[in-house]
């Protein structure tokens, strides 16, 4: 069953074509990787799907529907929560605010209530606050909970927009470059959080990476992109070993540096 | 140092962190609701005068300090909201739903301005927004029929379930009216801070891509919290009027736009705190500026030497200070010493320092 489906999506800035007639589908519960060199449209793929983009040709698919007739704040209410590659977290805020802002989509009451803060907020908020205490378990952010988003390191900021996704209890996950500037270990944890992501929250992941060791470790499907166009498409070892993919990487002629 | 136990979601909701906390805002209260027993009717008048700055300066603050949006054009909301509640009260509308109206009026009228001004970012919004101010000076000359045009007008008595409320006649009842209109203010601001639109407020203030990524309808919550802002200084506006007695087009003419936002940024952006420590400055500092003057001159007996434009001087000379040396406002620089208190002596001086940010998402519009 495709959870996620791109058909022919074609995206310009002017002459140059960032993203060319490209397709592929998510299935749903599989961990779905996009790689290539920088420029190759991967981001650009993020920012079609969460609507900050529209494509000039082709049609994207959430559970059978287009998205194309969204505002990109109405992506996250269909379940499609994101992270950003450089981190975009609200830095005057503690990273329990950061995470209630999550659980934006969630609210329900209107402007009088919020500001007689009737007991019908109080009790939302209790429900957001235990769904964000959840999150905060699962990626052991305990003992960053109170503390504001400009003092913390850069692997921290990750895990928080991280948590922050996860918090909108979104069904397809994107995730772009979740390991870059991580170290070792942090890379290690991040993947164990990514597969505790897919078997106990059956949240789909569909992510951008160019560590390949976190890749071939987590995906199950990889697509490959140069230039915009789709280069090939597979489990990580068949990507890996496809010629094409090694000659975008490395230049020369295909496969011969192998 | 204080470790504040926390044992339930309730004690992050809640208005006071800890009983101490609790204890001293409300000796801060007790105080306030004292002090026409302590003080003369000069001075009373003086503290009104403050409040009604506090009030217009949570205005601001809501749409500059926590939603991140300039507006150099506050001074004709408050123009908005002067002059309908007076013309309310001048046809007959009791002052209890005429105040309330003219909040709403300006709200309202603040919401549609806001729809076409909140596109624009950063410096343009600020011109946008001096635009406004610039206008309503003009528009208030034009609709002469009901603002009076130049000549201005004059509030008319008013009162409140029969008991009639002047600010010379009855001063103390006069400042219990701006007290409570504060404490309503700052209790619906406290509430919309610890629910989720405050949250979006503050979303958009440090990252509208992600807001929007999070599922925060931007135009719409950006006209929300102009709206806010515009209902709130539309009642200091009303507030204002009827203070002063009589105003015309230059009450509120562009230096008052310019002084409320002077205010909220020495009072320190982002903060209720803020508010209220920069209506204390604007409020007061003239006034001690006078006195000083007044008393130095008596103590080295120099007469009654003048000085011309010795106070603004002054005045604009700790303005500089402030924006050159403490950048977070009054607040800040509270927040600083009460911390160098309560850590010591492990207080650092780097604390406070902005640590770097990491690259921002390039703009994708």
């Amino acid at each position: 069953m495709s959870l996620l489906t791109l058909e022919n999506v074609t995206l310009r800035f002017g002459g140059l074509v960032a993203v060319n007639n490209v397709s592929f589908h998510v299935g749903e519960g599989e961990v779905f990787a996009l790689v290539g060199p920088n420029g190759a449209g991967k981001s650009t793929i993020f920012n079609l799907i969460s609507r900050f983009y529209t494509p000039a040709k082709g049609d994207i698919l959430f559970n059978g529907e287009t998205i194309l007739n969204k505002r990109p704040d109405q992506v996250p209410s269909l379940g499609i929560a994101r992270t950003f590659q450089n981190i975009e977290l609200f830095e005057q805020s503690t990273v329990l605010q950061n995470l209630l802002v999550g659980r934006q989509r969630h609210a329900k009451n209107g402007l009088l209530s919020q500001l007689i803060f009737s007991p019908s907020v109080r009790d939302e908020e209790r429900r957001h606050r235990a769904v964000v205490e959840e999150v905060i378990d699962f990626l052991e952010l305990q003992a960053y909970r109170d503390k504001y988003i400009a003092g913390l390191p850069y692997g921290v900021r990750k895990v928080v927009e991280l948590a922050r996704a996860l918090a909108t209890e979104p069904k397809v996950l994107l995730l772009d470059e979740p390991a870059s500037g991580l170290s070792v270990e942090e890379t290690q944890d991040m993947i164990f959080w990514i597969e505790d992501i897919k078997k106990q929250m059956g949240i789909t992941v569909l992510m951008v990476e160019h560590d390949m060791n976190l890749v071939s470790a987590v995906s199950d499907r990889v697509l490959a992109l140069a230039d915009g166009k789709e280069l090939a498409i597979g489990t990580p070892s068949e990507v890996q070993s496809h010629p094409d993919v090694i000659k975008a990487y490395l230049g020369g002629t295909g496969g011969a540096k192998e | 140092m204080r470790f504040v136990f926390k044992r339930s979601y309730d004690d992050d909701i809640r208005l006071f962190k800890h009983r101490p906390q609790m204890f001293w805002y409300l000796a801060l209260l007790v105080l306030v609701v004292a002090l026409p027993w302590l003080l003369d009717d000069f001075f009373l008048g003086e503290a009104t005068n403050v409040l009604i700055w506090a009030i217009a300066g949570m205005g601001l603050m809501v749409l500059t300090g926590h939603t991140g949006q300039v507006s150099l054009g506050h001074a004709a909301f408050m123009a908005l909201g002067c002059y309908s509640n007076v013309i309310l009260l001048q046809n007959g509308v009791p002052f209890i739903i005429a105040f309330p109206l003219a909040g709403l009026i300006t709200g309202v009228v603040g919401v549609i301005v806001a729809l076409p001004v909140l596109r624009l970012h950063g410096i343009y919004l600020a011109i946008a927004t001096l635009a406004i101010s610039v206008l309503s000076e003009d528009i208030i000359v034009i609709a002469a029929p009901w603002t009076g045009g130049v000549s201005g007008l004059s509030a008319p008595a008013f009162d409140i379930f029969g008991v009639s409320i002047n600010r010379y006649g009855t001063p103390d009842l006069f400042y219990f009216l701006t007290l409570g209109v504060t404490l309503v203010v700052l209790g619906a601001y406290r509430n919309l801070m610890r629910a989720p639109l405050g949250r979006a407020f503050v979303a958009i203030r440090d990252s509208e891509i992600s807001a929007q990524a999070m599922g925060v309808n931007i135009t719409k919550t950006k006209a929300i919290s102009f709206g806010i802002s515009c209902a709130i200084v539309g009642m200091a506006g009303s507030l204002l009027g009827l203070f002063a007695g009589a105003f015309n087009h230059e009450t509120f003419n562009i230096v008052l736009s310019i002084q409320l936002f002077l205010m909220i940024v020495i009072g320190g952006l982002g903060s209720i705190h803020g508010a209220f420590f920069g209506a204390l400055i604007i409020g007061f500092l003239p006034q001690v500026i006078a006195m000083t003057r007044d008393g130095l001159s008596n103590i080295f007996s120099l007469g009654s030497v003048t000085i011309p434009g010795i106070e603004s001087g002054v005045f604009a000379v700790i303005l500089i200070c402030f924006v050159l040396f403490e950048p977070l406002g009054v607040y800040g620089r509270w927040v600083k010493i009460r911390t160098y208190f309560e850590l010591f002596p492990f207080y650092r001086k780097g604390m406070f320092k902005r640590q770097k940010s990491f690259l921002k998402t390039e703009r994708m519009k």
